[in-house]
């Protein structure tokens, strides 16, 4: 190939970043093409209003691979923690709140009985030890069970070892739970409301589940899976927001060699006798190389840069059934002071709030999605990150960030419709915890799945590029035929969300398709 | 015309008055969906009808898509492994479609009826894969099964009758080819195809001008020996031809549930019609893959010892080890030989080896058992010239 470089990946996401790091580190010759003007994809940060600023989409890190930041030196390429170990904290409309400690192990607050303070620790102990085993398997490339050479079986091998070691009662525990629903699990286990809103929050955020779907229990494992190891940093807020992740990995690229155009947007994947040939840009500018990694999502990919009538029938309709509706949106306020939380002490307030007050209150803000209708009483994760990082606003001002369920990507009535409506609603529901939050609004941003889509070109505006369930995770991620990152195309890789692990900001996607190429051919 | 075809166990097609009078034996069977004959009245008759004079065969249950748009070109191209780039409007061509393995699904025959608008002719069914290879292309999919009546009229006296008939220059049309004709004001279409390897044409109609073609049809052919024929009769012609069969020679892939239970068009023989200079059809990477690395099987002709039918027998190399199995079997009358198609195991199959079948059958409801020597053989068992010549002869 006559071309003065040997990869190109598209998409400045964190992921195609640390996939650009990687192979850059490598040796090999890579550009970076991003359709946005900055880098980040959907780990960035964006002004709303002049003067402040927010993580744009996830605004929490809890899941960023320790190896990435360790081998990609990230810190050294700027990363700075504003706040680590946050604990969660379940507020209650009344005022009487549990605090989850960081780490997930224990609990207080009004109305916690022993039992519930035992079976938490002995909980969270037991879930860790069952998320442990998706550990490794997260951080390689998934295993095939067609075809599957020594590594596949030695990956397989190694999750049944594992699974026996735990010993009879946690393996049968395992198999009982693995497949179920996080609902249940819960039920037998604690008693208060609010701890059990707490938790099945976190098995469905990001999610078109409720607590009651099945394959709840896997999300909430995969959740955990970024906490498991002994170099985790627990729920942190990176410094200036999620850009100092994406700027910390793209300083790693560029350190390592790899060249970052943004602003840069790819019409298509261009095909020569069936094999990648380069890429051509929104402008007709070609530009070519013999490996091309993507980063957008996988429908994204194959259907609108590749072209379904490129890949074979098959394989096109696994792209076609990937499950993909998105159901988060994002709330952002400019507030001009800090609003009073009933009962919550303005010390508090830097931690990680959430709106769950029942598991029936997340089971029935779900029940809405499932008809393409908003949640009239949404779930929330709340993050004020400026009382941590006071970079994001004007001095002695604020910023609050909200994850807010379910708001269906394909609402019935429309986005444009029920615009200003869904805002007023949001804060309204804010409003029950903070009755002065009216008072303290600047200005107000709800990014809808649909903006999110436009905004940062995920289909569905699906956070994770693809629901996380059983049917779609490992090799199964995000099709037979591409799970393994190289696809059926020879040359064309994937390197985003919607490949195995999975979405989150953990970098580690990229770290394994990097892995990937460099085993492979390319 | 046929409402509330679900309380419907089996159709009639729309020739099936018809096909009653001229049974004898009332020997029916079902065939994707409709009352088809077995046998109308003996067999051997019917064969040599086929052989000798003119065979009337109904072939309205083949399945029938009507695929038309801007796309159909790279649509069917995606689709096939063969390119039809060349295939003009007015002619047909022979084609396989496959799995992303390379597994074939079906064979078929593809109309190009207009500069947009084609008919796929199979045995199976295959409207999801249709759609699903549709995906990225601008083209309609619409099932015509029940809209199409047809009838093969095959033998070498077949061009007669149609010229008895009335249709001009009939005796010009090439094979796969066809022409649109009129008859007695009403649209017909003839295309000279078949699955006899003979001489012979296929007739397309509207449902509701299918009886009165029938009978203009038998009355065109009452002195070229015309005889309306069953599948038994049909059968054995397309294995004296060679031709293969949808779940009787090989399972379609997305109908095996075992792994490695499908086969590729080179498994059974049918590698002049995989075109590698297309850059993207489903399963070119497979089969590209397989044509490096070799095939699991093949499909050859056998010759066997003896004159019993080796119907689902094992081949044996050297009368030790199986090697293969037999798909389709039959006594040739024309040829004289008894022949069976058979899919041997890689190595097995090249000219000289020791080869056997191992024959089951019934004498006076007791089973016997013997082992025929059998060879295989290159050419095709029964291969007239007549099949191919322009101008048709005229018997």
């Amino acid at each position: 190939m006559n071309s003065d470089r040997d990869v190109i990946v598209i998409g400045a996401g964190h992921n195609g970043l640390a996939c650009a790091a990687y192979l850059a580190r490598a040796g090999r010759k890579v550009l970076v093409v991003e359709a946005a003007a900055a880098v980040g994809g959907a780990a960035a940060t964006a002004e709303f209003a002049p003067g402040y600023s927010v993580s744009a989409c996830a605004h929490l890190c809890h899941q960023l691979n320790p190896r990435v930041i360790e081998e990609l030196a990230l810190v050294r390429h700027g990363l700075r923690w504003a706040a680590t170990g946050l604990d969660t904290i379940a507020l209650s409309a009344t005022g009487r709140h549990l605090r989850i400690a960081a780490g997930g192990a224990s609990v207080s607050g009004a109305g916690v009985s022993a039992g519930d303070t035992a079976a938490l620790a002995d909980f969270d102990a037991r879930m860790k030890r069952f998320a442990r085993l998706l550990v490794p398997l997260l951080d390689q490339r998934p295993p095939r069970l067609a075809d599957s050479d020594w590594r596949d079986k030695l990956a397989l091998a190694r999750l049944g070892w594992s699974l026996r070691r735990m010993g009879r009662t946690d393996m049968q525990e395992f198999l009982r739970i693995a497949a179920i629903n996080i609902h249940d699990v819960l039920e037998e286990t604690f008693e208060h409301p609010l701890l059990k809103g707490a938790i099945g929050l976190d098995a469905v955020l990001g999610t078109h589940m409720g607590p009651r779907s099945p394959n709840t229990v896997l999300s909430y494992l995969y959740r955990l899976s970024g906490a498991c190891t002994s170099r985790a940093v627990g729920i942190a807020l990176p410094r200036g927001g999620m850009a100092a992740v994406s700027g910390a990995l793209a300083g790693a690229a560029q350190a390592h060699g790899a060249e970052i155009r943004t602003g840069t947007r790819v019409a298509r994947i261009l095909v020569e006798h069936d094999r990648i040939s380069g890429v051509e840009l929104a402008g007709g500018e070609i530009l070519r190389a013999g490996t091309v990694v993507s980063n957008a999502d996988p429908r994204t990919t194959f259907f609108g840069l590749l072209g379904a009538g490129r890949l074979e029938a098959g394989f096109a309709r696994y792209v076609k059934n990937i499950r993909m509706r998105g159901t988060a949106a994002k709330l952002h306020l400019a507030l001009d002071r800090l609003p009073a939380f009933n009962g919550l002490e303005p010390a508090s307030m830097g931690n990680r709030l959430l709106i769950a007050p029942t598991l029936s209150y997340v089971e029935r803000a779900f029940d809405h999605a499932k008809y393409r209708e908003y949640s009239p009483a949404p779930v929330m994760e709340i993050v004020i990150p400026t009382l941590n990082d006071s970079s994001l606003a004007p001095p002695g001002k604020h910023v609050l960030s909200a994850i807010v369920q379910y708001a269906p990507y394909d609402l019935r009535s429309g986005w444009e419709q029920a615009g200003e409506q869904y805002r007023d609603r949001l804060i309204d529901t804010l409003a029950q915890h903070a009755p002065d939050i009216r008072d303290c609004i600047i200005a107000a941003q709800v990014l809808t799945p649909v903006d999110i889509e436009r905004r940062f070109g995920m289909t569905g505006g699906h956070w994770h590029h693809g629901e996380l369930a059983l049917d779609q995770f490992l090799m199964l991620r995000p099709a037979p035929g591409a799970a393994q990152y190289a696809t059926p195309l020879p040359g064309l890789y994937l390197c985003g969300a919607g490949a195995h692990p999975g979405g989150g900001v953990m970098g580690s996607v990229g770290r394994n398709a990097a892995g990937a190429i460099l085993s492979g051919a390319a | 015309m046929n409402t509330g075809h679900f309380r419907t166990p089996l159709l009639h097609t729309p020739f099936h008055t018809r096909l009653v009078a001229a049974s004898t034996c009332n020997e029916w069977y079902a065939w994707k969906g409709y009352t088809a004959p077995a046998r109308l009245t003996e067999v051997e008759f019917e064969y040599f009808a086929i052989r000798s004079s003119a065979s009337i065969f109904d072939i309205t249950p083949l399945t029938k898509y009507r695929i038309r748009g801007p796309d159909c070109i790279a649509y069917f191209n995606r689709l096939l492994t063969r390119d039809i780039v060349a295939l003009a409007v007015g002619r047909v061509a022979y084609c396989l479609w496959c799995d992303d393995a390379g597994r074939l699904i079906d064979d078929g025959t593809l109309f190009r009826l207009a500069e947009q608008d084609y008919r796929l002719c199979s045995q199976e069914r295959h409207y999801d894969w249709l759609r699903t290879s549709a995906l990225g292309f601008d083209v309609s999919i619409e099932e015509e099964t029940e809209h199409v009546a047809a009838l093969a009229l095959q033998g070498p006296t077949s061009c007669a009758v149609l010229k008895a008939l009335g249709i001009g220059a009939i005796e010009m049309l090439k094979p796969f080819h066809l022409l649109n004709a009129s008859l007695h004001g009403r649209d017909l279409m003839i295309s000279r195809t078949g699955f006899t390897g003979d001489l012979g044409y296929e007739l397309w109609m509207q449902p509701d001008t299918a009886g009165g073609l029938w009978d203009a049809v038998m009355e065109a052919g009452r002195n070229y020996a015309i005889m309306p024929i069953g599948s038994e009769a049909l059968d054995m012609a397309r294995i004296e031809a060679g031709f293969i069969q949808a779940n009787v020679d090989f399972v379609p892939a997305d109908q095996a549930v075992r792994p490695g239970r499908g086969r590729s068009p080179f498994e059974l023989g049918l590698a002049g019609h995989v075109d590698f200079r297309k850059a993207n059809f489903t399963g070119r990477r497979a089969l590209l893959e397989e044509q490096r690395r070799g095939s699991r099987y093949q499909l050859v002709k056998l010759d066997i010892d003896g004159s019993t039918p080796a119907k689902d027998s094992f081949v044996y190399l050297r009368r030790r080890k199986v090697v293969g199995h037999v798909t389709s079997a039959v006594w040739s009358p024309t040829a004289k030989t008894n022949i069976a198609l058979a899919s041997l195991q890689t190595p097995y199959g090249t000219q000289g080896d020791d080869l056997w079948v191992e024959i089951y059958y019934k004498r006076e409801l007791k089973w016997e058992r013997k082992m025929a020597r059998c060879r295989i053989v290159a050419e095709t068992f029964y291969d007239p010239p007549r099949r191919r010549q322009t101008p048709a002869a005229n018997y």
